[in-house]
Parts: C-alpha cells; structure tokens; sequence
C-alpha cells in the first residue's frame, strides 16, 4: 500500500459547504489527479473545525498549516504551492487581528490553545462517512470493551463516578438516569437520543452528528446494554439534512459491520436504531414532548412524574439524552471515570461545546474544560468584540437562559455558577452583544421566540409570554411606564412558578436577568424615553437644526407623511406626531442639517 | 462486507486500519514525535531534495519509525542542499546538509535509531523565535 505523504482535511460541515467546500474537495481530487499527487496525498472530508467564521477551512497535515476562507479557485495555489514546493500560501492563513501577523499552523491559533476537545475529538480529525477512520481512531472500542469485559452496572457506576451531566440543559446526572432506566421494568426499553437542538444561535450538537456520527451510535449501544434496552431512535430535526444523511450512512455502515444489530460483537446482545425526523418545534427538546412526537402524537408535554425512565416511549421504560452527553461516553469508557471527572470543577466534570455567535470576532464551535471564564472564552478563543467595540453582555442558555455581564466576565463556567449568576448552561449556545444592542429588544426577541415556540397547553405559558411580549414591545415603543416594569417582574414570575414544562419554567428568564442587570435602560425607555443603544426606532426622533437649514424643501418634497412644513428659504420643522421616522429627509438633505437623536 | 463478530476482531482492524490515520495523529501532537523536515525551496528540488523527502516518507514507515516528514521552505543553507532538519523529541534540532539518499539512511539507522551523530552537521547560524 502506498504511504500518503500529507492529508488534506476538508472541512464539510454545514456552514464550510454552503461556502462550496464541497467544490473545493472536488477540485483538489481532479488536480491531484492531473498531477500524479492523488497517491501522494488524501484529501479527506471531515466535521467542522469550529473556526465557522473564517471557512471553508482546509487544513493540510502533518504541518498543520490551517488555510481559511478557501475558495476553489485556491486549490491550484496550494497544491502548486504547498504541496509541491512546500511553500505556505500566506494570504491563506489566518492573521489573528491583534497580533497581525499570519499564524503559520493551528497549533499556534489562541483559538485553539484553550481547547479540549472530547466531544468533538473526531470533528475535523476524521472522515464521518468512513467508519474505518472511527475505528482507526477507538472507535467501538468502548463498546467492545463494555459488551465482552463489564456488567450492565459496572458501567452505569463508570458513568456516575465521571460526574458526567447532561449536556442538554439540564445538567441531570447521567449515571443516574440511565441507573434508573435500568431498574424500570417493562418488556420493551428504549434508548432515545435527543437532537432536537433549537435554541437560536446554537449548532453544537449539529455539528457533532455531521462530523462524528459514529460515537453517539456506539454510546446509545452503550446505554442500551446498561439498561436493557434492544431499540434505538434518534430524534433529529429535519431542517438538518446533512446530519440526517450522515447519520443514515453511519447506521448503515455499522450494520454492514454489524456493530448494530443481532448479536454484537458475538456476545449474545442485540440492538438496532432508527431515525425519527421532527417538524423542529422547540417545545419537542423538552423530553416528554419528544416522546409524543415520536408516537405521532401532538408535540406536548405532560407532568413528570412518570418521568420517562418509567414510563416513555409507547409507556414503556425509555432513557432520553442529549447529544453531546452521548458523544462523551465512549471516551469516558475509554479513558476511565478518573480521568474525565480530573477535568473541570467540582461539581461539572468534563467540558462543554460552546457555539459562539452575535458580535464576536470567531464565531464557531469551542470545547472548553468546565471552570474556564466567560472573558478566556469570549477573548481569548473568540478573539473579542467585532470592530473593536465595547462588550455589553453575553446571552447563555438559550431562550431559556439569561444575559450576563461585565461584573459576570471572571465567573468560572459551570452548571451552577451560571444558575448563581442568574443564567444556565442551557445546551452551551452563547450570544455576545456589544454596545449598540438595546437590552429591552434583546428580551424581547426572545419572548418572539417563545411566544412562537409555545405548544400553548398551560396558560401562563400560552398567555402570560404572550403578555409579556406585549408589555416589551409596549416599553421599545415608549409607551411604558414604572408600572409595566412591576408588571413584567410579577407576570415572570408568576409563569415560571406555573408552567407545565421546561420551557415556560425558563421563558421569562430573558426578562428578568435583563431586569436585574439592566435596570436602568428599561427605566430609560420609560422615564426619557430614550434607547441609549439607538435601537428603538420609535424612540428616535428626527430633528432639523436651525443654524444649518437653508430652507431648500427637499426634506418637504420627499416626506412621504408630508410632516415637514416651513416657507422655500427658511427653517423647517417636523411635525413629531405625524413623523413615521423612515429616515428620508435625512438621506435627502444636502447640507447634513437633520439629525438624530 | 465482512462483519466483526469479536473484540479481538475490531481490535485486529483497528490496528490495521491505524496506518491510514496515523499521520493525523502525530500531527497533533509533533512534538512527541520524530519529525524530519526537508528543505524543498528551488534549490533544494533541483539538487535532489524530492527524492530524499520521498525515501524518508518511505523508509520511516518501512522500518516502524513512528515519525512526521514535512516539506519545508529555504533553510538557508544553500551551498549544502539538499538539507534536512531532524527533531528529535527532547533533543536540539539537527541540520544535515549534502542529503542524499545514502545520507538519509544513515540518518535513520544512526541518528534516528540510535542518537549517533554523524558527519554533515551544520552548525545553526539563527534561533527560531516561534
């Protein structure tokens, strides 16, 4: 066999392939080809690097060399360049903005220097369509090992000693859970993956289920011979075709191999899954409401007790776990609870996928270990604010969760640290917001969201978030006062207090962290009537200064609401009443006489 | 396709499927690894550094020297091209000029195997920063 001398690792996760990867890897394989290097050099299409904001990314090995923003117009230039005479493609490379100079490898990125990846350890390492590459890289072996060497509770104390928690929100011990799925007795169990990801801004399990399908295959058989269980069903959204298509060859691929199906691995233990695509509602991430999806039945959520353990899927004893809990089993298994729970803190072991976006320089895909501070994360890894302006808060968990700030910067990241701070985990997407983010906007953005997302069969969720919209969007509008900020305080309550199910327990959560650490923008939207970020349009008020009006009536002639009156060669004046603040006498006005403010 | 039916099987493959991801792995750590760098500028090539770079890949993965083999630019040390740097985990780098495929495998055999030194080193005229 013939010894490939360098690999190009091409990323193909979602975001690099709306950005043609896809042509960039087909255009390497033909011009490799047409110069004799396709036994030279592999070109390998692997999950996302995390580093979204600079792709397509291709990473040419063993140097490491990282070339982002590759278009396929490229390819000739690194393979003239690089691949035969050795010689970096500079203008490829990434120039860390504070450092300006052009970092020659990836070892050298401060995006990746905090990193440690175990959930994401094959994503941009390995071909997610080639089960040979996951098993060149440990792959099954877990499985193996648990199958042929350990007790269904043996492994079950593994999972509990690593300390691991759910990575869907929750933060639930998932040795308990899967303890006592275990001990429910039914004729049938069943091992259910949740990747119904749905908060906004956040793509973590996504990812994992493009670039490395088989490790949450091989952990659902994992959890399937802990609790007995014979069948699988991964809940995925079908708005995600490329993890729907990936995870379909991967089932394939392990049934051919039979690492799924009858009799694994000859010890006698049998398990299969199957895909069941949801519409993409944001209730269904909440597990009972899954499991009515599942069934054909009104994505809806009923009271726990029964919690699924007992009674789930088709009433019979079902495990439900996220993701990214999934995709760390196997390297626990590998590794041993010791080592895994040696990272993090106390009481949050391990690491956590962050999807980093809003007004962030590397918006992408992290992994830090447990305890790292929201300044290391934000810039550090994200490389700061975009366009060197102020950082104001960062959005954590979700719609779910709420917004921390400044004084919050220094707080080591964990389950109950954020909860402290008055946020969650959530499922780790991060929103970064700077200076000209209106907090009352971003509340009510969210309170959109789940005034949408509602199932809408408990009242405080059904009408108390609508209200709650309401109220905002009547205080953006400046038509607030201090009793709407009493009101929007008692209503969040009382709905978290009430809800049937997760999502209206954490809905108002938006509102109110935003309320205790951004008290004195919402007294600004209803005592001056002022946006300090500029944000609410209706608080915005177009002013014609005197000193620099020549009177010309072009602002006249072009207001659509005929709102601006004054004789040709004097001072005009807008009528604030009638004023639908479009903007277009400023835009017309040739002496810079109309302001904002 | 054929199916796996024991541990002692996907072990069996894996560790025949591991030479496909080999490189990979040492690429993430270097450090931990031989690393043999080939200076392949202009003159480099016209002198031969393309046949050498290829026996080393070669010869590396022939005689079980888990190593990483690179291409690299200029050295600067034209007059005794081809030239090859060689890392030795823990030890200073080592520049051997006059490279030939001969060289190489004495280079393998003495110094990589063995840690003897032997002729051709060129003593480094700079300090690398990064």
């Amino acid at each position: 066999m013939s010894e490939y001398k360098m690999h190009l690792m091409v990323c193909g996760g979602t975001g690099c392939r709306a950005s043609q990867s896809d042509t960039i890897v087909e255009r390497f394989k033909k011009e490799l080809e047409n110069k004799n290097l396709d036994e030279d050099v592999q070109v390998v299409i692997t999950g996302c690097f995390g580093f979204c904001e600079k792709g397509p990314i291709v990473k040419v090995l063993p140097d490491n060399t990282f070339y982002t923003q590759v278009k396929p117009d490229n390819v000739v230039e690194i393979i003239d360049e690089h691949i035969i005479k050795g010689r970096k493609v500079n203008k490829l490379l990434y120039v860390d903005p504070s450092k300006g100079i052009a970092e020659p490898d990836s070892k050298h990125m401060d995006f990746y220097k905090k990193q440690i990846r175990i959930a994401l350890r094959n994503c941009g390492f390995i071909n997610p369509e080639e089960i040979d590459e996951y098993i060149a890289h440990d792959g099954y072996e877990a499985l193996g090992k648990v199958l042929s060497e350990k007790t269904p509770q043996e492994t079950i104390d593994i999972i509990k000693k690593s300390g691991l928690r759910g990575r869907g929100g929750g933060g639930f011990p998932t040795g308990l859970k899967w303890e006592f799925a275990a001990k429910a007795k039914g004729e049938q169990k069943y091992v259910v993956c949740n990747a119904d990801e749905g908060d906004p801004g956040a793509f973590m399990d996504r990812s994992i289920l493009e670039g490395d399908p088989h490790s949450v295959l091989e952990a659902m058989a994992i959890c399937a011979y802990t609790m007995g269980a014979t069948e699988g069903l991964i809940y995925i959204r079908a708005e995600y075709p490329l993890a729907i298509e990936r995870l379909q060859i991967a089932i394939k691929q392990a049934r051919e191999y039979g690492l799924l199906g009858e009799n694994i691995l000859g010890t006698g233990f049998s398990f299969d899954i199957t895909l069941r695509l949801g519409a993409g509602a944001f209730v269904c991430g909440e597990e009972t409401a899954l499991i009515h999806s599942m069934e054909g039945l009104r994505g809806e959520p009923t009271v726990k007790p029964p919690f699924p353990a007992e009674s789930g899927y088709n009433n019979m004893p079902t495990n439900v776990n996220n993701v990214e809990t999934f995709a760390n089993i196997p390297a626990i298994i590998n590794k041993g609870a010791e080592w895994f729970a040696s990272i993090g803190t106390e009481k949050s072991k391990g690491t956590k996928v962050f999807a980093l976006a809003g007004k962030i320089n590397n918006v992408g895909l992290i992994e830090v270990p447990m305890g790292t501070t929201l300044r290391e994360v934000i810039f550090e890894i994200g490389g700061g604010i975009k366009d060197g302006k102020k950082f104001k808060a960062v959005q954590t968990g979700g719609p779910s969760g709420g917004c921390l700030t400044e004084k919050h910067l220094d707080t080591p990241i964990d389950f109950d640290n954020l909860i402290a701070a008055g946020s969650m985990m959530g499922s780790g997407g991060m929103i970064v917001m700077d200076e000209d983010d209106c907090m009352v906007s971003v509340a009510k953005f969210y309170l959109d969201f789940t005034v949408e997302e509602s199932c809408g069969k408990c009242a405080p969720c059904r009408i108390g978030n609508k209200r709650l919209y309401e109220t905002l969007n009547k205080i953006t509008e400046g038509k607030g006062d201090m009793d709407d900020l009493e009101l929007l305080r008692n209503m969040s309550h009382v709905i978290k207090d009430t809800s049937l199910c997760g999502l209206g327990q954490t809905s108002p959560n938006p509102v109110l962290s935003t309320l205790d650490n951004f008290y004195h923008e919402y007294l600004a939207h209803v005592t001056e009537h002022k946006c300090e970020a500029g944000q609410c349009k209706s608080l915005l008020k177009y002013n014609i200064i005197a000193d620099d009006c020549v009177g010309c009536t072009a602002c006249a002639r072009v207001c659509p609401v005929g709102c601006i009156s004054g004789e040709k060669k004097e001072v005009h004046i807008i009528d604030q009443s009638i004023c639908i603040k479009c903007g277009a006498c400023m835009d017309k006005c040739k002496f810079n006489a109309i302001e904002l403010i | 396709m054929a199916k796996v039916k024991t541990l002692a099987d996907l072990r069996k493959m894996k560790s025949e499927l591991q030479s496909k991801i080999q490189l990979r792995e040492n690429a993430e750590n270097p450090e931990s690894v031989i690393q043999i760098r080939v200076g392949m500028a202009t003159s480099g090539i016209a002198s031969g550094a393309k046949e050498v770079y290829n026996y080393f890949v070669e010869e590396m993965a022939k005689r079980n020297i888990n190593g990483i083999t690179t291409q690299v630019g200029d050295m600067g040390y034209c007059y005794a091209e081809p030239t090859v740097e060689v890392l030795v985990p823990g030890k200073d780098p080592i520049v051997f000029g006059y490279v030939d495929v001969k060289k190489a495998d004495q280079i393998i055999e003495k110094y990589v195997k063995h840690g003897e030194l032997l002729d051709g080193i060129i003593p480094p005229n700079y300090q690398s920063i990064i």
